[in-house]
């Protein structure tokens, strides 16, 4: 029988398996001896392998990523995480002008095995300063690599890789996937960054949706089903380095490509697929579409804030204009999402 | 005999900077160059101090904090020439050295970066309960920093083995201090964290090595905290490049005067007389002119070198 976790179950356990099999693992990060122990990924931690190994930091975010990297520096392993992505800007001199450029900058002398977890937020009034989801900013940088997966078994393999992996890695999360649930095996194992995950086949169109948008992916391809369209769904999983191969196959197979970016547009990670995409040659008449948050911070009121994002009806009306050259509007039968029925602040 | 060690550190980071300095204008050297002149005698008292597994961090007026150390003077040349055989395979320049068999962890050119860097690295040592120590070198400007205040407020929140040392040569580039701070009160600061800060003023290399190795001895007895040590120094040379720039203005050579005559290098020199300084004199010198030599003779990176060590694997 198939074990199954949370999202957020999973996290912790590829943190437990890691820490205990490595002593060089180190857990830091505001708030993740707390109680609530970073929505219960880092909970109990603290117990069970010390406060040397895992412990609370003062709000100095850039301080502390400059403390993970010397620790790194001196052949330890530590997971910052930051509980929202928005914080990670505070950190962007360390993570841009130190984390990426040392080992090259030094000449291969040394390496920086940190791993910067961030979690990105949604509904339930977030607003503009705790919902942001800023990975295409280091896409743009090399020397990090990038991971948003969207299944728990992804985020133990891909999350268990980044801690092995000699070089900074930006594991990004979201809240709404903690509460997805699937097949986690009990033992660790490892997801390579740098593949991409077709987490549904199909011959008639392209969805590659980042982070959360996978999962609305797959719920658009179940409305699709109704009107018999059959969507293939890629998660990307890693977005530096990005395997464009997976993507290229399937769009040369579905000749019909939309990018869910979880960001906003203008140089995000779906203007670079596509771009990649069209420099490699992909056939004239392949249709193509972006789309990504409204070009506006994110609003806070849930009457305004359902329209910022994508979803999944959406999706699936993108795809259904694209295959039938057709403006009118067709409503799937709508339902309710899970995660939006379990998740109830306050926070 | 320790005038005579730190003689021959001195005068070696001297001579080579002052031929640094010399040959700029030829334009081999592609790299700003951000001089350590008048300021060495502080990265040679508290190297001078340190053991083989110390680790220093320095900025980017970092010459004299990676030669004291240890580090490669060929390496380090080769560097400044873009050469393949530099410590950093040319790919860093002036402002990025690093020599790790010697302990010398890096040097960067944003102000401030190392610091909180340093102080990780001493939470490593300390987890791994070693008995090796972190100086983190640091200018006055870096002072200014928010990562300043993380970095020393984590360090002593953690009391962790970590020596900060502040060359407070007055400037950031051109701006003095009067006109970054409210007040000139370093050590006041640092002390308010919790963490043992004093101040040298005279540069006097003795008592920079003797605080240095006392610092040392208490680590030994298990006594680990993080302590602060500002001294007082002066750029002789303008901020970066190989000239004097009193003619701009910002400051008097009547300021620079006092630490002109104070001058560590002439003062060992009194102490050692004419025969040992200048055997020491002379085995600087063939070693500076070998140094530029091989460097002269290496090569410059082949083009694949690009795209190599971005990751490792």
């Amino acid at each position: 029988m198939q074990r199954i976790l949370s999202y957020s179950e999973a996290i912790r356990e590829a943190i437990v398996q890691e820490m205990t099999q490595n002593p060089s693992v180190i857990v830091l990060g505001q708030g993740v001896d707390d109680p609530k122990g970073i929505l219960g990924t880092t909970k109990g931690l603290v117990d069970k392998f010390g406060s040397e190994r895992v412990f609370d930091t003062p709000l100095a975010e850039d301080g502390m990523t400059g403390v993970a990297i010397g620790a790194a520096l001196a052949g330890l392993r530590p997971v910052h995480t930051h509980i929202r992505m928005d914080f990670v800007l505070l950190a962007m001199n360390q993570l841009i002008n130190m984390a990426a450029k040392m080992r090259y900058m030094f000449g291969g002398e040394v390496s920086i095995p940190i791993v910067v977890r961030s979690i990105i937020g949604k509904s339930w009034g977030q607003g503009a300063q705790h919902s942001q989801s800023i990975y295409p900013l280091f896409m743009n940088i090399p020397g990090l690599k990038i991971c948003a997966p969207s299944t728990p078994y992804d985020a133990k393999g891909c999350l268990i890789q980044g801690i092995r992996d000699n070089n900074p890695v930006l594991f990004i999360e979201h809240r709404l996937l903690y509460y997805q649930r699937g097949h986690v095996p009990t033992e660790g194992y490892t997801v390579p960054l740098g593949k991409a995950r077709i987490l549904a086949k199909g011959k008639d169109i392209t969805l590659v949706g980042i982070s959360q948008m996978a999962i609305e992916c797959l719920r658009a391809r179940q409305y699709l089903k109704e009107i018999h369209i059959d969507a293939e769904v890629i998660d990307p999983l890693s977005l530096s380095p990005l395997d464009i191969n997976t993507i290229l196959d399937s769009v040369v197979k579905t000749k019909m490509l939309i990018v869910i970016d979880y960001a906003w547009m203008t140089c995000g990670a779906g203007a670079e697929i596509v771009a990649q995409l069209i420099e490699r040659n992909i056939p004239r008449d392949v249709v193509i579409k972006r789309m990504g948050f409204a070009s506006v911070p994110c609003p806070t009121t849930s009457a305004l804030e359902q329209h910022f994002y994508p979803d999944a009806k959406e999706i699936a009306l993108n795809a259904y204009q694209m295959i039938f050259s057709d403006k009118k509007a067709w409503q799937p039968i709508t339902e309710l999402q899970a995660e939006e029925v379990e998740f109830k602040g306050p926070f | 005999m320790l005038a005579e060690k730190f003689y021959r550190s001195l005068y070696r980071i001297r001579r080579i900077e002052e031929e640094i300095a010399r040959i700029y204008h030829t334009d081999k050297i592609k790299s700003p160059v951000h001089l350590s002149i008048g300021q060495e005698a502080i990265s040679v008292g508290v190297c001078e101090a340190l053991r083989p597994d110390d680790i220093v961090f320095g900025t980017y007026r970092g010459h004299a904090t990676y030669l004291a150390k240890g580090g490669n003077l060929e390496k380090m040349i080769a560097e400044l020439y873009g050469k393949s055989t530099g410590c950093s395979k040319g790919k860093g320049g002036s402002m990025h050295l690093i020599d790790v068999a010697k302990g010398v962890m890096g040097t960067s050119a944003i102000v401030g970066t190392t610091i909180p860097v340093s102080v990780g690295y001493s939470y490593a040592l300390k987890y791994r309960k070693s008995n090796s120590i972190v100086v983190c070198f640091i200018g006055d400007g870096a002072v200014d920093e928010g990562a300043f205040h993380e970095g020393v407020n984590f360090a002593a929140l953690k009391r962790l083995p970590i020596l900060f040392v502040c060359e407070n040569n007055h400037y950031a580039i051109h701006s003095h201090h009067v006109s970054r701070r409210n007040s000139d009160n370093i050590c006041e600061r640092v002390q308010t964290y919790g963490m043992q800060a004093e101040c040298i003023d005279d540069g006097d290399i003795f008592r920079i090595y003797d605080f240095t190795n006392n610092y040392i001895k208490r680590i030994m007895m298990g006594h680990i905290a993080p302590v602060f040590l500002e001294c007082i120094t002066y750029r002789w040379k303008e901020h970066v490049g190989p000239n004097d720039d009193f003619h701009l203005g910002y400051r008097t050579k009547d300021e620079a005067e006092y630490w002109i005559q104070n001058d560590q290098l002439k003062k060992l020199k009194s102490l050692l007389g004419a025969d040992i300084s200048s055997k020491i004199e002379s085995a600087v010198d063939l070693e500076t002119k070998n140094a530029f030599e091989f460097a002269e003779k290496s090569d410059f990176p082949e083009v694949k070198e690009l795209y190599t060590d971005l990751f490792k694997d």
